[in-house]
């Protein structure tokens, strides 16, 4: 299991080959990679900074992973965020799932990032023409994950 | 009793503080006793802190609630909703 929060990017080739390499038993990588659009709530959107919070964050993202392979056959998976400055069309985020078959690898995935969009903390700040700005949470992102069942009641409000 | 306290995002913004020791007076014993505690600090705090506000927290960097203790030492952070992926 690969968890790197990082500033350089990534190569998605690399990572997939190096999740797969050598091991017969996996017949499924199932991927998602996430983007930098270049537009966000109707404004145009030139650069952003990604913060985190070191230690908590590389901490959640495995409490996830561990969830994730309690509920489906997970033989190995790669989580990585870039976090600092970035730019539209960059790669943020990569989640690579190996598993023996296509439904547990693409659950899992899909699982895995909803989860990680609510609960990793991470937080972008936009640059648009208008300004600086925090990106507000979104109430779908909550739905995504809740639909995963009782693992994903939101959080009591602190 | 004394804590680290840990501050992010659009919080650390507006407080001007992203980390502080901070001692703490009898009868702050849970988070949202904290939380109530250092929004008297001032304009700056009670705006970031505002009783209304959604905020997250956590204590040894795992998810509170208003009814998590805190304890001497504790690492403690606020922040705003997430925002990654």
């Amino acid at each position: 299991m690969k968890i790197a929060i990082q500033r350089e990017p990534f190569e998605v080739d690399a990572e997939l080959d190096s999740l797969s390499r050598g091991n017969a038993s996996i017949g499924a990588l199932a991927a998602f990679v996430g983007l930098v659009r270049d537009s966000s709530e109707g404004a145009s959107v030139g650069r952003m900074t990604l913060e985190h919070y070191p230690g908590m964050t590389e901490k959640s993202i495995g409490a996830i992973v561990e969830q994730a392979r309690g509920r489906w056959q997970v033989i190995d998976c790669t989580v990585i965020h870039r976090i600092g400055e970035l730019e539209p069309t960059d790669r943020i985020v990569l989640v690579a799932v190996a598993s023996a078959h296509r439904h547990d690898a693409f659950a899992a995935c899909e699982f895995i990032m909803d989860y990680l969009k609510t609960r990793a903390p991470f937080w972008k700040k936009e640059r648009t023409l208008e300004g600086a700005r925090w990106v507000e949470a979104r109430s779908s992102d909550d739905e995504a994950a809740e639909r995963w069942g009782e693992f994903a009641k939101p959080e009591r409000r602190g | 009793m004394t804590v680290h306290l840990l501050f992010f995002a659009s919080v650390r913004e507006q407080l001007g503080v992203a980390r502080e020791e901070l001692p703490l007076p009898p009868g702050v014993g849970t988070m949202g006793e904290l939380r109530a505690f250092l929004r008297q600090r001032g304009p700056a705090w009670q705006a970031a802190l505002a009783e209304g506000r959604i905020l997250r927290t956590a204590v040894n960097q795992s998810m509170a609630t208003t009814a998590t203790r805190i304890a001497d030492g504790d690492e403690i952070a606020f922040f705003p909703p997430v925002t990654g992926g």
